[in-house]
């Protein structure tokens, strides 16, 4: 469904290309996992296909296709129908990710305000809806209030109830649980484990952190320095990793026996 | 944050400035005698309880001619902040939003508008345009613009890659969306200080351009009409100049304290 073809992104002001030729696609239901260390190009090929790039500031070559149509180099009108409603985002962030002022039912069902035709009515019932399938406790509550009132899990809930409530083909999660406590963290990767298995949307995951990946994707693929130095099935990369970046990342995760060498 | 607390320097900024409002608002219906209405059998006369604030040299009631005048300021004041409020806030969010070329055009021509002082440029306009009451709201509308468009358009520079508008656009929101809907609202917060302010810059402009003669005209009486009034009589009638001065103060000191005030509950939230 979401097809990457041979990606470039180079910055006007930098001299290595961020992505430097990356192919990845992602099929339908699928949760793919993008791994890589700070700056090694996995959120700027987040942001090209959400299309957040300035794209007076950076050169872009090759295809991103969701469903066949291209997102790299439609015109922002065309995009506009494309975002909100295809393709859902996630934030690292879920307390800067919300406008302060507007009641969080108000945020959720911002997407739905956009993109149809519904009633306020019929906006407020599919948002109580959604915030109930995100496990929200008391919905009708949580609509009315305000970002500050809601702690940072419960706000992540609610940022991804806003991504999923017109039911997008593709989640895009940047870091979504990096600024979350641990325990937290997993009630949230369960969570959309379970929008996976549920509504089948097909996810791709940004993370830094390899234990989350590999706790909810099928699939995962290691960038470095913009490219894609490893992908496979998560099991095979995490206990036969071909790559010595792979290698090493793996390598670097604690443990409780102090460094394992695999 | 659940609920905002209203402080000292808020509540006795809004009583100050209710009274005087409230006082303005029945001026405009109904003095005690006619601002204009002239009796030569008591000019010059002191403060007592029939003339509240006494008489002038041709014996009208100062404290009708204080009302009157007073709400011709106020409104020019007010008229003159909204003037300035709208356009400004309407160019500082088109050029804090969008950036490039049209920020530059428009900002380079609001710091030609700021270079010169502000009097000058109204008297300017004034000139070109005539005095009376309209014409002066024009004309320190125009010199007030740059101001607000300054400030709004910092805060929409710096609301532009937060995460939320980010977020709003990924859901995709249209540009006038998210200024209308999520920048706006989040502006208020430095907008309203700048209006109070304003304000009080424009009670005091338009005082001192009707002092200087190039305000409102007679019969229309303004506050810095009559304090220019009162000078030619500062030794026969003291009382004049002194409460028209006082109301000046009292105006500016209220809306003062309420900016104050605002700003103090901002920073309350903040922290």
């Amino acid at each position: 469904m979401l097809e990457i073809r041979d990606l470039h992104v180079k910055f006007h002001n930098r001299d290595r290309e961020a992505v430097a030729g990356i192919s990845l696609a992602i099929r339908d239901g699928e949760i793919v996992g993008l791994v890589g260390e700070s700056g090694s190009g996995k959120s700027v090929t987040a942001m090209s296909i959400a299309g957040l790039l300035p794209r007076k500031q950076c050169d872009l070559a090759g295809d991103i296709l969701l469903d066949g149509e291209d997102l790299l180099h439609a015109p922002r009108s065309a995009l506009r129908q494309i975002h909100g409603r295809k393709i859902g985002v996630v934030f690292q962030e879920p307390m800067s990710a919300m406008d302060p002022l507007m009641r969080v039912g108000e945020q959720v069902g911002e997407v739905l305000r956009i993109h149809t035709k519904l009633t306020s009515a019929q906006r407020r019932e599919k948002v109580l809806e959604v915030l109930a399938a995100v496990e929200l406790p008391d919905p009708e509550g949580v609509y009315e209030k305000y970002p500050h009132e809601l702690s940072g899990g419960m706000l992540q809930r609610a940022m991804i109830a806003g991504a999923i409530v017109i039911h997008p083909s593709l989640l895009l999660l940047d870091e979504p649980t990096t600024a979350l406590d641990v325990t937290i963290q997993a009630q949230i990767l369960e969570l959309l484990k379970r929008l996976n298995a549920e509504k089948g949307i097909s996810m791709l995951f940004i993370s830094h952190n390899l234990n989350v990946v590999r706790k909810l994707c099928r699939r995962v693929a290691v960038m470095q320095r913009g490219l894609l130095v490893e992908e496979g099935d998560t099991e095979q990369v995490f206990f036969h990793p071909q790559h010595p970046y792979t290698q090493r990342l793996i390598e670097a995760i604690p443990t409780r026996h102090g460094k394992e060498t695999v | 944050m659940n609920k905002k607390r209203i402080n000292g320097y808020l509540l006795a900024g809004m009583i100050i400035t209710g009274l005087m409002l409230l006082m303005m608002l029945i001026g405009a219906f109904h003095t005690p005698f006619d601002p204009n209405a002239m009796d030569p059998t008591s000019k010059f006369q002191g403060p007592s309880l029939t003339h509240l604030f006494g008489t002038d040299n041709f014996g009208r009631d100062i404290f009708s001619r204080m009302l009157k005048g007073g709400g011709t300021t106020l409104a020019i004041a007010l008229a003159t902040v909204t003037v300035g409020a709208v356009f400004g806030t309407l160019i500082g969010a088109l050029t804090g939003y969008f950036g490039g070329i049209v920020d530059e055009v428009l900002m380079r021509l609001n710091d030609a508008l700021t270079a010169f002082p502000s009097i000058l440029l109204a008297l300017l306009v004034i000139s070109l345009v005539g005095s009376g009451k309209y014409n002066v709201v024009l004309a320190l509308g125009l010199v007030f613009i740059p101001s607000f468009a300054r400030v709004t358009r910092t805060a929409f520079a710096g609301l532009r890659d937060v995460n939320y508008i980010t977020s709003a656009r990924l859901m995709g929101a249209s540009d006038l969306r998210i200024m209308a809907v999520h920048m706006l609202p989040n502006t208020v917060r430095v907008l309203l200080p700048a209006i109070t302010i304003g304000f009080n810059n424009a009670v005091l402009a338009e005082a001192s351009m009707s002092f200087l003669g190039i305000g409102v005209t007679p019969p229309d009486a303004s506050l810095g009409y009559m304090l220019s009034e009162a000078q030619s009589m500062l030794s026969r009638a003291p009382w004049y100049a002194l409460t028209t001065g006082c109301v000046i103060a009292l105006l500016v000191f209220g809306a003062g304290l309420i900016g104050e005030g605002l700003q103090k509950m901002d920073r309350e939230v903040a922290a």
